[in-house]
């Protein structure tokens, strides 16, 4: 009961500092792993990694990426997991493409595809938790049913875009300012804006009690399936974007676009630094996640080394990051 | 009788042709401290499960200040104030203490944005004012770093920040030192004193029969006993009416306050 002054100082005084680091220690690490990992890449090849084309390269297409990593790190924390995302890529993506091709106005376009990736998201996570099935399979299901579905509706055929190139609105969401990909701009505000949300914001609050401890979030009187749906949502949003953003760099739809994304996604999230039990996570780590797992392809081959050795230091990359993270992380009880 | 604060009436609960809760009849006032008592499997527990609206009754009604509420739910629950400390303490701990205490019921800004400042300090004052010692520990220290009376200082300063009507707590002391035990009935006093009431959920006998000043006793989901402290007299009595619901062989010990009860009905 009684106070002791010196002690507290010494709480207080271990603040802003300390508190960040600790905080942040997942993504401090994996920020650890990415600069090791370029160090060596520009010891492999000083010439490629000192031009910026390399860089140019991956930056046009690391948004993509970024913008499924980052809602993936929001289901993992609450507790869920959603395989369907490329297929929700491709069926939003698909409804940007045909709108473009029958002449309307590609902003609207972008609008309708988002929305589509919104509603697909909500189907999928009322799906899940209202039926009461696992995520891990139940989204499985649903992959092959949505993908099935655009193969069917398509005959496998797929869509050129190329009239989007001198548009207004190609220009806005993935032109090029002094040589950077603007999409890079949109997905830094995305990643800014999920962060704000995933720490500062009550939803945030609420996935991380509801992945942390669903019971006790429910006896607090938290809606969890409200947040559990919700945040099925925001995946189906995210994956809609990054549809979006590939069918403009390549300026063509294909019905099977997407399908490359599903396993580097889920390893940035855990490269990243957000454990697979949920409750916990972090968003500039998925983030850096996504950096890495997009270098590492780009990196093998310009290091000099042949093309075969990529898949096996992706998978040296991955554990010896998960295994960091181990080290790294308490899980609480 | 004082002002009527939660009334259940004819509250059932059953799991498939089990009923753990049988048609129960009770009531806390305003500003008083009712001690819940049974044996393990009595129903105590589901009971205060749907107080808290964690577990739905299967029939029944529920009424807040003379008002019946419909869809009963842990939110209702809360706007009612009503604040629970679970058995189990129901903390996420891998989030800090301020993430804890205002888990459902954020301090928000615009937009839904977390007010994290005015919740730290907020956290701060209760924390002091649960009288938790360890000052190394700070509003964002992760509950899993904590011991077991300090969780139970989170758990009971979740439930003191609304300054609650009703606080009910299951079983508080399980688990604890002696020392944290005594924190506890400490706290108890306090909350009695600001003219709250307290549904206080042990096994201990003589604790209860410390802090409450009215009983009701569980047995096999009904209502066993319903009795005021003056009427009980001594918990040793107490203690030999539970022997006689577990063990119905000899005389009721309270047979004659249960006669009268039973007249005046």
């Amino acid at each position: 009961m009684t106070d002791t002054p010196e002690i507290e100082n010494r709480s207080i005084e271990q603040g802003a500092l300390r508190r960040f680091v600790l905080q942040n220690r997942a993504a401090i690490g994996t920020f650890a792993v990415f600069a090791v990992m370029m160090a060596l890449f520009f010891v492999g090849n000083p010439r490629v990694f000192s031009d910026y084309r390399i860089y140019y390269s991956v930056l046009t297409t690391l948004p993509v990426a970024i913008f499924v990593v980052v809602p993936m790190v929001f289901l993992v924390t609450v507790g869920e997991i959603d395989l369907s995302f490329p297929a929700v890529m491709a069926l939003s993506a698909w409804v940007f493409a045909l709108g473009v091709q029958a002449g309307f106005e590609p902003f609207l376009c972008f609008v309708a595809g988002a929305g589509a990736g919104l509603i697909t998201g909500a189907v999928i996570g009322a799906v899940v938790v209202y039926g009461g099935l696992s995520s891990l399979v139940a989204t499985l299901g649903l992959s092959f049913l949505i993908r099935g579905a655009i193969l069917i509706g398509t005959g496998g055929k797929s869509i050129a875009v190329v009239s989007l190139k001198n548009t207004v609105a190609y220009q806005v969401l993935s032109g090029t300012i002094a040589g950077f990909p603007v999409q890079m701009i949109w997905a830094s505000v995305f990643v800014a804006g999920s962060a704000i949300l995933y720490n500062r914001h009550r939803f945030g609050a609420r996935v991380h009690c509801v992945g942390d401890n669903p019971d006790s979030a429910e006896q607090m009187g938290i809606d969890t399936r409200r947040v559990r749906v919700l945040t099925f949502v925001f995946m189906g949003f995210g994956a809609a974007l990054a549809g979006m953003f590939s069918t403009m760099i390549n300026f063509t739809w294909w019905p099977t676009s997407g399908d490359s994304y599903l396993l580097p996604t889920l390893a940035a999230v855990f490269v990243g630094g957000t454990p697979t039990w949920g409750g916990i996570g972090t968003i500039l780590g998925g983030t850096i996640g996504a950096v890495i797992v997009s270098f590492i392809q780009v990196g093998i081959v310009s290091a000099g080394l042949d093309g075969f050795y990529v898949q096996f230091f992706n998978g040296l990359i991955i554990i010896l990051s998960l295994l960091g993270h181990r080290w790294n992380q308490i899980r609480y009880r | 009788m004082g002002n009527r604060l939660i009334e259940l009436r004819e509250i059932k609960k059953s799991y498939g042709s089990v009923f753990a809760v049988g048609g129960v009849n009770m009531h806390i006032d305003s500003g008083e401290v009712v001690g819940l008592l049974g044996d393990n499997g009595a129903g105590k527990s589901t009971l205060i499960k749907m107080l808290a609206g964690a577990v739905r009754p299967t029939s029944g009604e529920i009424l807040v200040r003379g008002m019946p509420v419909h869809g009963w739910n842990a939110a209702k629950s809360r706007a009612s104030g009503i604040e629970t400390v679970f058995q189990d303490r129901a903390l996420a701990v891998q989030q800090t203490i301020v993430r804890n205490i205002f888990m459902g019921r954020e301090i928000t800004k615009a937009f839904g944005l977390l007010d994290i400042a005015k919740q730290r300090s907020e956290a701060e004052r209760l924390m002091r004012e649960i009288g938790f010692t360890s000052k190394v520990f700070s509003p964002d220290s992760i509950v899993g770093q904590l011991s077991g009376g300090e969780r139970q200082g989170v758990a009971i300063a979740r439930a003191i920040y609304n300054k609650a009507d009703l606080i009910i707590l299951d079983e508080p002391t399980t688990a604890l030192s002696l020392t944290e035990t005594e924190k506890v009935f400490r706290f108890v006093r306090t909350v009695r004193e600001s003219g709250r009431s307290i549904l206080f959920i042990g096994h201990n006998i003589h604790h209860v029969f410390d802090i409450a000043e009215r009983f009701i006793v569980m047995d096999r989901g009904r209502v066993a006993l319903e009795i005021t402290k003056a009427e009980v007299g001594s918990a040793d009595r107490l203690i030999a009416f539970m022997e006689h619901v577990a063990h119905p062989t000899g005389p009721n010990p309270l047979a004659h306050v249960a006669a009268q009860k039973g007249a005046a009905r």
